[in-house]
């Protein structure tokens, strides 16, 4: 079994896609717990993959024992065995407040429901397992066109939502394609280590750069860079309720984890502007994120532009390419997919109990006492407040921004900083106070949605107590292999 | 000398524990309220045990956990710090009992919500003051901004929502101005534990640099330390039930920006690299101007609250005046008067909540006669205000009188003249109060102090503050604690 690690997520996850429907048929009740088993099982698995790392060293898994270069390669090295963790075991959390909204909200066609996430969190843990460019391409469609089918099954808005994320899905997935076939006109290989021993040696022709453009900028728009996150906003405001919290939570991390690998590891071509130019757009996306955040009136369209803001943060982390900052946005990968889910499944359990997404109608002290808290513990990771994990990745950022001289950058991070005490405030005073007399709902949310924010509020804190240990044993190990 | 101890962290935990209880005993307000009382009570006890120690010359030090690779979470009891844990966990004995009695007069509602905020200030206050590194403070001090706003915000009217909003948004960017002077300090010196005499002399930073620095950690501490112009939000933050200015705005939230400050120019710094930037003579003025100008912008207030508030952000000045003059006696008398206008301050806000909550007055021109319906509170707040203009005997004399030594010994005559002048001003702010509430009322009323759990506090308050002046380590060794604060015998 633990030499199947590498794949081993990924196979759970999609067996539970096949198994669903057809259980699903005969027992719709059962759907959501064996969606919540087979990606607890993957995240149990993506931890035991963590652990074989840490043990014995990063490792290459050949598909059915094929060899590459024909055959498909698999990658267990620190950044993809810490990254598949993460996002295994936010979208478990995800899935697990997902079912009281889910089972009222869609009836017949929850095992499809229940089936199309499972397939996307297979597409998610694909990505960060592949070790082969143009599987990573398979992968992130795989992934891409079962949140789409995932977002518009709300219906109404959403499907305008769903068009548009799909356009501009589709247009970041075919430049993502375009980029990396210039880059096997240049070499003969798709695999990753083979590019990463053979680009260094290339010259920096228009095939190169284009070829690291094009699969840049494709990347860059499926993980919601600004300026290039057009689809961002109304995929979160008007995905379905229950799945808001999956999609925002772990959506954008498998983009920003292929962003990492085919920058760092792939190309890793220090002489060409690659990593700044990186750097500087997430820093501009940190500060264009959050004052379109400050903006907002709809709690979840608030979270969507602080998810612009946040993914700034990691996008700065990786375009600084040094130690300090590698792991302050690998770190951050981990946390800002907590915290945003636990942001999302909260504005959900409000939704769910009747609540209405507007700031003015958000007051859910009252009634909701425990759901209000946890989003302060949210809110309180966002802004980057210790001991919440938030601070401990920005504390990384920082000090890799130093250690690379780029005050501007230490600037921005600040900055993003103060910018999230504005719109977080906001959302916090909503929850807490305003609309105190409207109020949401009635009742406490509903055992299992309570369970996942607390269990999601425990992690942001441990996440911070534990960063140390964290960065000491696998993202130090991560951000070296890159260097 | 460090050693290795369990004591640190075990003061923390009767306030880390006092939390999940509180929130727990709910329903059974007497309970809720024991458990307030007995955190307090235990943290004081084990503080105190740690005092014997200290002064023994040995610094008790814990490392609980790793907060970042190289830099731990290290509570370490050195002079300054359990001088300054001493004062707030005392302190914080009587404001619970002083609340017992506040929160039942006024019927606040939330009391669980209160009880809860003000062991997490207290549990952050302690942790601040034994940091022994800059991120360790760090993570204590953005805790403390984010426990004291639920008290801030507690009447939830909109008065009091705005003054949370200002208050949050002065001190949560104070605390970004703070991260950044943190991280760029701990990548300069490659670490940020305090050391006596400052270690950031050693890194080779460039005087540019270290102007910088100054200024960001000025600015992140200077927040709470209420140093103008970044004062704004502790006048508004009067809107919080009267025992939260008296220990929070008084004693705990606004002397741990000054605490910072000692920590930064005492620890950071260091004396001579303050001197060598001329640094120090900068923050003097700035503080000089403060103390002056804060006098000032008290005699014009009538909301007594406010009055005191104003009168808070310049005597909290005068530890920064002391800890930025540089002379061993000027940073002993900065230090000491962090007990001494602690001691004073909280007797006066006390007075103000008992005159509020028994004779609901809160203007500075309603309280004509009110000297002859309540005496003995009265008499607390006459005695007071004598003491914090700086008066012979009385404990803000024994830091004033330090902090002129320092100020002469470094011929800081800006500073000694503040001093001096707002000597005056305290007098011509408190005497017309005390004045009038001996004189003659239209309808003289009948004797009716505040009820025990208030008048009693306040009564042992100004009696330490006197005792404190007469004999300064006649309750416990503080001046000696100062001392050794300072470095010195």
């Amino acid at each position: 079994m633990r030499a199947h690690l590498p794949i081993l997520p990924l196979l759970i996850s999609l067996t539970g896609a096949l198994v669903i429907p057809l259980v699903g048929f005969a027992w719709r009740r059962l759907c959501w717990p064996l969606a919540v088993a087979a990606a607890g099982a993957a995240s149990a698995a993506a931890i035991a993959g963590v652990g074989e790392v840490v043990a014995r060293g990063a490792r290459r898994y050949p598909v059915g024992g094929w060899a590459p270069p024909w055959g498909i390669e698999l990658v267990l090295d620190p950044l993809s065995a810490f990254s598949a963790a993460a996002v295994a075991t936010v979208a478990t959390c995800a899935l697990l407040a997902s079912g009281p909204g889910a089972t009222r909200a869609y009836g017949m066609a929850l095992p499809a429901f229940y089936s199309l996430a499972l397939i996307a969190l297979t597409g998610f843990l694909g990505i960060i397992a592949s070790g082969d460019m143009f599987n990573v391409f398979v992968f992130l469609e795989i992934a891409a066109i079962a949140t789409y089918g995932l977002v518009a099954s709300a219906g109404g808005p959403a499907l305008a939502a769903a068009f548009r994320y799909i356009v501009l899905g589709t247009v970041g997935a075919s430049f993502y394609l375009f980029g990396v076939g210039c880059l096997y006109a240049l070499t003969g290989t798709l695999n990753m280590a083979d590019l990463s021993a053979r680009l260094p040696a290339t010259s920096a022709s228009p095939l190169l750069v284009g070829g690291i453009a094009f699969a840049g900028v494709g990347l860059a728009i499926k993980m919601g860079l600004f300026p290039l996150h057009g689809w961002l906003p109304d995929a979160y405001t008007h995905a379905p309720a229950p799945i808001t919290a999956f999609i925002a939570g772990v959506g954008t991390k498998a983009a920003a984890y292929a962003m990492a690998r085919t920058m760092l590891y792939v190309v890793h071509r220090p002489d060409l502007p690659v990593t700044t130019a990186l750097a500087w757009a997430g820093g501009v996306a940190i500060i264009a994120g959050g004052v379109m955040a400050a903006r907002q009136s709809d709690a979840r369209r608030l979270l969507a532009y602080s998810s612009v803001s946040q993914l700034g943060y990691i996008a700065v982390g990786i375009g600084l390419a040094n130690e300090a900052g590698l792991a302050g946005a690998y770190l951050h990968l981990l946390n800002h997919a907590v915290m945003k889910a636990l942001l999302f499944v909260a504005v959900g359990a409000a939704l769910l109990r009747g609540g209405r997404p507007w700031l003015p109608a958000l007051g859910l002290d009252r009634t909701m006492p425990l759901t209000a808290a946890c989003v302060v513990v949210g809110a309180l990771s966002i802004v980057g407040v210790p001991p919440a994990g938030g601070f401990f990745s920005k504390w990384y950022l920082i000090r890799g921004a130093l250690d690379a001289g780029e005050p501007l950058l230490v600037a921005a991070l600040l900055a993003g900083g103060l910018l999230a005490v504005v719109y977080m405030y906001r959302l916090t005073e909503a929850v807490w106070i305003g609309g105190a007399a409207q109020g949401a709902g009635g009742r406490e949310a509903p055992a299992s949605v309570l369970a996942c924010l607390v269990l999601l509020a425990g992690l942001t804190i441990a996440a911070g107590l534990a960063s140390a240990t964290l960065v000491d044993t696998i993202l130090v190990p991560a951000a070296r292999g890159a260097l | 000398m460090p050693v290795s101890s369990v004591l640190p962290v075990l003061a923390l935990l009767p306030s880390a524990l006092a939390v999940p209880l509180i929130v727990l005993s709910r329903r059974r307000p007497a309970l809720r309220e024991t458990w307030s009382v007995l955190a307090a009570v235990s943290q004081t006890l084990i503080v105190m045990a740690m005092v014997p120690v200290v002064l023994s010359g040995v610094a008790p030090i814990s490392r609980p956990l790793s907060l970042a690779p190289g830099i731990p979470l290290e509570l370490r009891a050195d002079a300054a710090g359990v001088f300054f844990a001493l004062v707030a966990s005392t302190l914080w004995i009587l404001t619970t009992i002083y609340s017992i009695g506040y929160t039942r007069a006024e019927r606040e509602r939330r009391q669980t919500r209160y009880f809860a905020a003000f062991a997490v200030c207290l549990f952050a206050t302690v942790g601040i003051a034994l940091a022994g590194n800059l991120l360790t403070f760090y993570v204590f001090y953005e805790l403390l901004t984010v426990g004291g706003y639920p008290l801030v915000i507690h009447r939830e009217t909109p008065e009091a929502v705005r003054a949370g909003r200002v208050y949050l948004a002065y001190t949560l960017g104070g605390g970004v101005a703070l991260l950044a002077a943190v991280a760029w300090t701990v990548a300069l010196a490659g670490h940020g534990t305090f050391t006596a005499g400052g270690f950031l002399s050693a890194s080779g930073a460039s005087p540019v640099v270290l102007w910088v620095l100054g200024v960001l950690f000025v600015v992140g501490c200077g927040v709470k330390a209420a140093i103008l112009p970044l004062h704004t939000w502790l006048p508004l933050a009067m809107v919080a039930p009267t025992p939260v200015s008296a220990l929070l705005h008084a004693v705990a939230v606004v002397k741990a920006g000054v605490f910072g400050l000692v920590r930064v120019t005492g620890f950071v710094f260091g004396a001579d690299l303050l001197a060598d930037l001329g640094a120090g003579r900068a923050l003097a003025w700035l503080a000089a101007a403060t103390i002056v100008l804060a006098s000032l912008a008290a005699l014009a207030q009538d909301n007594l609250k406010r009055l005191l508030a104003f009168s808070t952000i310049g005597q909290l000045s005068y530890v920064v005046l002391g800890v930025a003059l540089g002379p061993r006696d000027a940073f002993t008398g900065g230090v000491m008067h962090m007990a001494s206008h602690a001691l004073m301050k909280i007797t006066l806000f006390f007075c103000a909540g008992a005159i509020a909550a028994t004779a609901h007055l809160d203007r500075v021109s309603q309280l004509t006669g009110i000297g002859r319906r309540m005496p003995l509170t009265m008499g607390a707040f006459a005695l007071a205000a004598f003491m914090l203009a700086g008066l012979p005997p009385g404990a803000g004399f024994v830091s004033k009188w330090l902090l002129l030594l320092g100020g002469l010994e470094a011929s800081a005559w800006v500073g000694v003249a503040a001093l001096l002048a707002s000597t005056l001003l305290n007098i011509a702010y408190f005497a017309p109060i005390v004045v009038r509430a001996w004189m003659p009322a239209a309808s003289p009323g009948v004797v009716a102090e505040a009820p025990a759990t208030m008048l009693v506090p306040l009564l042992v308050t100004a009696l330490a503050a006197l005792a404190v002046g007469v004999a300064p380590d006649a309750l416990a060794p503080l001046l000696t604690l100062a001392r050794a604060a300072a470095g010195g015998p």
